[in-house]
């Protein structure tokens, strides 16, 4: 890799300037720097046993008060500078939104007070949606997903989650495209919005969890705002990139058409950036619904809270079916909003009836007026059981219309208890208790402990000098700069120990993700069916709550570190995974068939063309997991974990905010170190291949 | 929900026609927090139906059960039901410095939380609960990790435990591990169960957990005040933390200060308001045993315990 990375064009190096800087991005001036700083670095570490204390860790007296600087900053600008009242002022307008849409999916007791709307006339709106978008397939799977959640019991929860993500995927996306424009109109605008988002992302979720509830109020309102926030980032990078993106002649044609610059943006540049906005909102969408168990802590109604609830009381099955429902729900809004995309507007003969053009719409509003008449001809009759028996008690008609009303909790076809019975069972079989026992013996003491003690008995400065090397000779001057600031300041905020442990589970998780992910991506490529199983897949386990898994996961290695390691894993793979797919798949067919010409074996194609070329994509793919990672191992903490995560979560106790965001900052500022040298080098080498 | 509503229409009208009423509660919703334990959520459905029959509105919401004593502060919460002498006792009395928020009163109920094991550890362990017997067995709670040393797994580092100064103020040959959540402890209880291994854990009481895996708390020698300040206390005179968790700690309400103005007849009864240890395990064991789902099992403790809280009511009230 790092052979790749020095291999720069000199035509680039020549137009930077001169002086110091045009010296340090020479190539045998940047090997040699490179290799300096590593020796310096390693030198430390063999001195370490002679150091004196106060160079192999910043002492405590030269630490500066952030903890106090950071609560008077909030103090101010929240209370006394009077922001609070501001974000209040928001929140109330979200607040009634949220309300009138609670009220009409579950009956919230809030204008316009209706009554909720039945769960047939939402699963037959949902599958006549699915069918004018997609044909049977969706009609099936988007009414399916909604009779499972009746059936399985959970309707008012799903309807609950429902009417917070039916606000939040929306507003995401118009102001993730909002933004998004304006990044495009101005560059300066990019400049602030890309770091600020970056910091946004990375930024702990336990920093969020006190500023949503003081400024948005504990509620679906802070739920909302945190799912918002969340989801942004990518709506508005791809709204971005989706408008730089049209082509000159596109435009041309739409200013000779005498377009204004509104009409430019509403019929020339929008329709063009189509494909682009569109999967950032599928991405809004998916987010949304990553989201809805950790916010759960702030107030989102619904399926995490219950989902935490079955949790506390340790019912694996139902958790794992609530998890279900998650999945389906993030599924069917993903291929719903994929199917809008393609969708071609549908064009009549001339004289075609008014109804035949209108038949689905049409057909919705009977399905609507059809089970509203049933559900409220149930009113006033007792709950019918889904399952009647005897049967001699059955009467068609009332049965219809009680369950097309609602399907009771105790009646539903839950088997949260057999299958959580089942799974405990499973999980405790010897042999797999065994196995398990053996893996967690290995990897621990000879992996993952070691390596964990080497990481905490390196001197401070040999970390920062050994990651500035790093950054330096990947992504070049800049980030080799910032690389060392950051570092700098990670050990001045002082948990330099704890942060160490954070950065040893992600490189370990990342690591690991990148040894089994590629070659898994490599093999899927294969065959384009394999690919597109291996994409559900990963949409799949991006979704399904992760809680689910860990707490199975705890069960079968225990409260150590591989649990933790293979809590973030199954995160950092998605990225890893979904991106070498994509870099692989978008290799220029011109290129594999010169190969194939050139008489190239297999393995040579791959090694000499096919990676070399994915490589850019591949490395968002690994900057993506990074993110990831730092964010999932503050979460894992949920297990028991001793870095800054299990620290965040001490700061809660007694609602310390400035300590909680020197913490947050600490993994925010690795995070973006690494973030902007993997980012440096992918560009640089984009635009070797050409393919920028 | 729908009958629910006319339920409380009901009680509505009947409310509004006693007389006995001091002012009338706001209608605004009085909104009660839940957390993710099932002793507290039903408690808190069981408080909101009984605020309900008396003809106020009432909203749950879900929220981490740290940052809800800022959201009791601003008032965005009204009222908090289990506020845990060990767990929370931290976060109530930093609010209660900060100002908005008040002590409503304590539950009968003690709270006791410490080292405890499943009953099977006794057969491998025959001198428990003493914490010199524990001490001996010490390598039969070794795991992969802990070579021989024990292992005892705490309870997350929010909720304060000392486990780690116990451990060293008592020499004893245990390494402490944190869990990061009850489930994570769950979970590795269930683990141990299948083949009868050792374990010791952070538990507490009043609690789910007594009625699936019967067990026992650690006897450490008894707490003394002082012992977590004042080194003399305890057995080791040079070391804090030497002695086991206060048996009786408190389990309080807490309000927020502008519910007495708002709500003056709820706030009347929160204060009234007080469960004993055996309700709050027969509440826990309604939704964790016979799976019930909380509502319901607020609704049939509520009809079963009528003599419990009728006497809450102001007077003339149904």
């Amino acid at each position: 890799m790092a052979d790749i990375a020095t291999s720069s064009d000199p035509k680039a190096t020549a137009q930077r300037g001169t002086g110091l800087r045009a010296m340090l991005e020479d190539q045998t001036v940047a090997r040699r720097v490179f290799w300096g700083l590593l020796g310096i670095a390693a030198l430390l570490t063999v001195l370490r046993p002679w150091l004196p204390d106060g160079l192999v860790r910043i002492p405590e007296v030269l630490l500066l008060p952030w903890r106090d600087w950071i609560d008077a900053a909030f103090q101010l600008i929240a209370f006394d500078l009077g922001f609070i009242h501001v974000t209040r002022f928001l929140s109330g307008i979200l607040e009634f939104v949220l309300d009138a849409v609670a009220n009409i999916l579950y009956g919230r007791a809030r204008w316009p007070r209706f009554e909720a709307v039945p769960w047939t006339v939402i699963a037959s709106g949902a599958a006549i949606l699915g069918y004018a978008l997609g044909g049977w397939r969706l009609a099936l799977l988007a009414g399916g997903t909604f009779v499972w959640a009746a059936l399985i019991g959970q309707w008012k929860w799903t309807m609950e989650t429902m009417s917070v993500i039916v606000v939040a995927a929306p507003l995401g996306f118009v102001i993730g495209g909002l933004v998004g424009i304006w990044c495009w109109k101005s560059k300066r605008v990019e400049d602030t919005v890309k770091p600020l988002l970056l910091v946004m992302q990375v930024m702990p979720f336990f920093s969020y969890l006190l500023p949503a509830v003081i400024f948005f109020k504990v509620g679906p309102t802070a739920a909302t705002v945190a799912t918002v926030a969340y989801s942004l980032p990518p709506m508005i990078l791809m709204t971005t990139l989706g408008l730089k993106k049209v082509s000159p002649e596109v435009v041309e044609a739409g200013k000779m058409a005498g377009c204004s610059r509104w009409q430019m943006l509403r019929y020339v540049y929008l329709p063009s950036a189509r494909t682009e906005i569109l999967v950032g909102l599928n991405q809004v969408i998916m987010l949304c619904l990553a989201m809805v168990v950790l916010t759960a802590a702030i107030g989102m109604p619904g399926l995490g809270a219950k989902l935490l609830e079955a949790m506390g009381s340790f019912k694996l099955g139902r958790s794992f079916e609530i998890g279900v429902t998650i999945v389906l729900l993030a599924v069917v809004l993903d291929r719903l909003s994929k199917a809008w995309v393609v969708k071609q507007p549908e064009h009549y003969e001339k004289g075609t009836p008014w109804w035949q053009r209108n038949f689905l719409p049409l057909l919705g509003v009977a399905a609507f007026v059809l089970f509203l008449v049933l559900s409220r001809m149930a009113s006033g009759m007792d709950p019918v059981p889904l399952v009647v028996s005897p049967m001699s008690e059955f009467n068609l008609p009332t049965w219809i219309a009680g369950v097309a009303d609602e399907v009771h909790r105790k009646e539903s076809l839950s088997q949260g208890r057999e299958f959580d019975q089942s799974i405990k069972a499973f999980l405790a079989l010897d042999w797999l208790q065994a196995t398990t026992y053996a893996i967690r013996f290995v990897v621990n003491n000879y992996f993952l402990v070691p390596t964990e003690k080497a990481l905490l008995f390196l001197p401070t400065l040999s970390v920062i000098l050994a990651v500035t090397a790093i950054a330096y000779r990947l992504g070049g001057v800049t980030p080799g700069i910032l690389a060392f600031v950051f570092f700098c300041i990670v050990a001045q905020l002082g948990y330099w120990d704890r942060a160490m442990l954070t950065l040893h589970s992600v490189f370990m998780a990342t690591f690991i993700a990148l040894a089994f992910g590629v070659p898994m991506a490599i093999f899927a490529v294969r065959k384009e069916k394999r690919a597109r199983v291996m994409i559900l897949l990963c949409d799949t386990f991006q979704t399904f709550p992760s809680y689910v898994y860990l707490l199975p996961a705890v069960m079968l290695f225990g409260i150590s570190p591989v649990t933790v390691i293979i809590s973030i894993l199954i995160y950092t793979m998605v990225p890893v995974v979904r991106y070498t797919v994509e870099g692989l798949r978008n290799v220029p067919p011109e290129l594999t068939e010169a190969a194939d010409m050139s008489g190239a074996t297999r393995w040579q194609k791959l090694t000499k063309v096919q990676l070399p070329l994915a490589m850019p994509t591949i490395a968002v793919g690994l900057n993506q997991a990074l993110v990831f990672a730092f964010f999932m191992v503050i979460i894992a903490e949920f297990i028991g974990t001793r870095d800054l995560g299990q620290e965040m979560r001490r700061t809660l106790a007694g609602t310390n905010l400035g300590w909680n965001f020197v913490l947050g900052f600490s993994v925010v500022f690795m995070a973006l170190t690494f973030d902007i040298a993997i980012n440096a080098w992918a560009e640089k080498r984009r635009k070797i291949l050409g393919l920028a | 929900m729908k009958t629910k509503f006319i339920m409380s229409a009901a009680a509505m009208a009947l409310a509004s026609a006693t007389a006995s009423f001091a002012a009338d509660d706001s209608a605004d919703p009085i909104v009660i927090p839940i957390h993710n334990w099932s002793s507290q959520i039903v408690m808190s459905h069981a408080v909101g139906q009984i605020f309900e029959s008396m003809g106020n509105n009432v909203e749950f919401v879900t929220t981490d059960s740290q940052a809800v004593y800022e959201s009791v502060r601003l008032g965005d919460v009204t009222l908090e039901l289990e506020v845990w002498e060990g767990a929370f006792g931290q976060s109530f009395r930093t609010a209660l410095e900060k100002g908005g928020l008040h002590d409503a009163g304590d539950h009968d109920a003690v709270t006791r939380e410490d080292w405890w094991y499943p009953m099977w550890t006794k057969d491998a362990c025959p001198g428990l609960p003493s914490w010199e017997a524990l001490n001996e067995c010490a390598a039969l709670f070794a795991t992969a990790e802990t070579g021989d040393k024990g292992r005892y797994l705490d309870g997350p580092v929010d909720w304060l435990k000392h486990g780690k100064e116990r451990v060293e103020a008592l020499g004893m040959d245990f390494v402490v591990v944190n869990a990061g959540s009850a489930a994570a402890l769950w979970a590795e209880i269930a683990a141990a169960e299948a083949d009868k291994r050792p374990v010791v854990v952070f538990n507490w009481t009043p609690n789910f957990a007594e009625a699936v895996w019967p067990g026992e708390f650690v006897e450490f020698p008894a707490w003394e005040d002082g012992c977590d300040t004042d080194p003399s206390k305890g057995p080791n005179p040079d070391a804090l933390f030497d002695c086991g968790n206060p048996a009786d700690g408190y389990l309080k309400k807490a309000a927020w200060d502008g519910m007495k103005d708002k709500w003056p007849n709820a706030y009347e009864v929160l204060t009234k308001i007080s469960f004993t240890n055996a309700q709050i395990a027969e509440m826990a064991r309604l939704v964790d045993i016979e799976e019930m789902e909380p509502e319901e099992a607020a609704e049939e403790w509520l009809g079963a315990n009528e003599d419990v809280w009728k006497g809450w009511l102001p007077e003339g009230a149904s």
